[in-house]
């Protein structure tokens, strides 16, 4: 990607002694499908409003297709945004609203009718042309909320938590809806969602944020396999953390140094011994036994409590130090397993599955995050 | 209505209190408006009969047309004044947030509760000073300072209903912010508008105090109602009376009509959705 799309680089601002967004860069390309996650304060919003020229950055720099937007007022920027509560015009109709941003383009009357007509149809509302838009369903105003941005044909869509309105089941719905239109129409999208499933099925990449800076770019595999820091891990969620010292061995291999015994890292980190290092496992990689001695990386632990969850099963464990670990079984195991809530059990996993995070604080700078 | 939603004072009693209230508030007007069709002197319950002579006489009087055609020019220019005024102080309240926000509120709805007295003497004093004591101008800039506070209310109500961000969200398809605020936020605003405008006109309509200090020889109808009253009773001042009381009750009921009418339309339509 010698030339990108969509650029953002150094996005800064604060609100008073409040910094919102610091130094966010992201280079995006053309078709791409961009979301940005983290909880709530993170600064994804603060971002998505400095792309659309809701808010002024502080410094740093945005272009679109080779042009520097930044400094361009709201009206002039082209990057419509699909709103959280949608902000339908509530005294035009589904077409009127359509319409809208045509005719401000000065759009004739035919031509903008028509081509409202053509979203409209596209979407799947053409029935509802006339209606007011306060007599529609959530999933229908969530139609018009994007027919009205994308008659436009804008380069890029920004939307920030579009589904966070509908039912889990229209959610979904939408979900699938919007991933095929992007796929069809081939704009860049950037999605602003604090749900990781939204995320993860919809994104090519997905930026985590946390207190206003990247904490890591990557593709959602990416980020839910090799999570870069605590953070990360924590946010993804379902990721057991154990931290330690490096060790080295004889034979070349590394160990990680635990309060609750030592375990083999699968890794050529860059690290030396001595340092200090998280491990994040999956909860899904643990295994669980009653006896020792079934695999490598073994911690004696404690179970504490069982939580069902459907096909799954999370066990909560504790280690000897008072470490918690998660492991997630399958309801069959967990009948093989046959061990009651205050017993002594083993977890276990690969040494494969063990990732290493980086220790700095803030390892995801923006710049050197660009995975896949 | 299900028996745990029964007030424990009955109904009845409700109704006869509000009765009372009525009476109370609307008996005077109601003999005003009597004794303006009888066809007596003075004002008594055993009429000889009706007659419409006095609303003649009122028609024909020269000072009184006078008054009337002042106190329209007045409320006029008044009220649209300060309904445009009421609606840009609203707007901008609703719209910024600036450092002493509440202060600026506070003092551009404080107009109303200053004693007429007092404000009356002040503008005179005033007014004096840059020499326009005395005019039309002066009752109209008078006026304007105790109408816009009503204007401001009526116009914030509405625009309380109307969520910040379709302005913006209008400007993001591309709307330039004079086309988005003539777009989005004036339609949405025209019911309280034009209530706004009803009310401060029936405001400006009815005001006597300050019209009679800073209004000089240029009477509008309530001070020369009362200058009529100071010589001779007569009953032409029932017909004033019920004419005046006929135009404010029209104008207000308008603006209510308009107000609750939008509103509850909002409403319903929220439901829906």
């Amino acid at each position: 990607m010698t030339n990108p799309h969509l650029k953002l680089d150094g996005l800064a601002k604060s609100y008073g002694r409040f910094t919102a967004v610091e130094g966010f860069s992201l280079d995006i390309s053309e078709g791409e499908f961009i979301a940005i996650m983290g909880p709530s304060g993170c600064g994804k919003t603060t971002t998505l409003r400095m792309l659309a020229g809701l808010e002024t950055a502080d410094r740093g720099q945005i272009t679109l297709a080779g042009k520097r937007i930044d400094q361009l007022p709201v009206w002039e920027r082209e990057t419509p945004l699909v709103w959280q509560n949608l902000a339908l015009f509530p005294f035009m109709t589904v077409r009127e609203n359509v319409e809208f941003g045509l005719q401000m383009r000065g759009v004739s009357r035919t031509e903008r009718r028509r081509r409202a007509d053509d979203w409209l149809e596209k979407l799947g509302i053409s029935a509802y042309a006339e209606r007011n838009v306060a007599r529609l369903s959530g999933g229908q105003r969530q139609r018009v909320a994007l027919a009205r941005s994308l008659v436009l044909e804008p380069k890029v869509l920004l939307l920030d938590e579009p589904l966070s309105a509908l039912d889990a089941h229209m959610a979904i719905k939408m979900q699938g809806e919007l991933k095929k239109l992007q796929r069809e129409l081939g704009i860049t999208f950037v999605y602003v969602t604090h749900s990781h499933s939204e995320a993860f099925s919809l994104a090519d990449r997905v930026v985590i944020m946390n207190a206003g800076r990247v904490e890591q770019i990557g593709s959602p595999q990416d980020i839910f396999l090799r999570p870069r820091s605590k953070f990360v891990a924590q946010f993804v969620g379902g990721i057991s953390l154990l931290d330690g010292r490096i060790t080295g061995a004889a034979d070349g291999k590394r160990f990680l140094e635990t309060r609750d015994g030592k375990v083999r890292l699968d890794h050529d980190c860059g690290l030396a011994d001595g340092d200090t290092a998280d491990l994040a496992v999956r909860a899904d990689r643990i295994s669980v036994t009653v006896e020792p001695g079934w695999g490598e990386n073994e911690i004696a632990c404690t179970l504490v409590s069982e939580e069902f969850a459907g096909a799954v099963v999370n066990l909560h464990l504790e280690t000897a130090s008072g470490h918690s670990l998660v492991a997630q079984l399958q309801q069959r195991d967990l009948e093989q397993l046959n061990a009651a809530c205050g017993t002594r059990v083993f977890a276990s996993w690969h040494p494969g599955d063990g990732v290493l995070l980086d220790s700095a604080q803030h390892p995801g700078h923006g710049t050197r995050a660009r995975a896949a | 209505m299900p028996p745990h939603l029964k007030h424990a004072i009955p109904k009845a009693f409700w109704i006869a209190g509000l009765a009372v209230v009525f009476l109370l508030l609307y008996a005077p007007i109601l003999s005003a408006v009597l004794f303006s069709f009888s066809a007596d002197r003075f004002p008594s319950l055993n009429m000889s009969g009706f007659s419409t002579k006095w609303y003649a006489q009122v028609l024909t009087d020269r000072a009184m047309l006078d008054a009337l055609g002042n106190s329209l020019t007045v409320a006029g220019i008044t009220a649209l004044i300060a309904t445009e005024l009421g609606f840009s102080a609203a707007y901008a309240d609703y719209r910024f947030r600036f450092f002493g926000q509440r202060a600026v509120l506070a003092l551009a709805l404080l107009p109303p509760t200053v004693p007429l007295v007092i404000l009356g003497l002040a503008m005179l004093a005033f007014f004096s000073r840059i020499g326009i004591a005395g005019s039309l101008a002066a009752v109209v800039a008078a006026h304007v300072v105790i109408a816009a506070p009503f204007a401001m209310a009526v116009c914030r109500l509405r625009l309380a209903q109307l969520d910040a961000a379709l302005e913006i969200a209008a400007q993001n398809l591309g709307a330039r912010p004079l086309s988005a605020l003539f777009r989005i936020v004036l339609p949405h605003s025209l019911p309280a508008i034009l209530a706004a405008f009803l009310i401060t006109f029936a405001v400006s309509f009815d005001e006597y105090v300050i019209a009679w200090f800073t209004g000089g020889l240029n009477q509008t109808i309530p001070v020369a109602v009362l200058t009529t009253l100071q010589g001779q009773v007569d009953p032409t001042i029932h017909v004033i009376g019920t004419m005046s009381f006929s135009v404010t009750l029209t104008l207000v009921l308008i603006a209510l009509a308009v107000v609750l009418s939008q509103s509850g339309g909002a409403m319903s339509k929220e439901k829906t959705s």
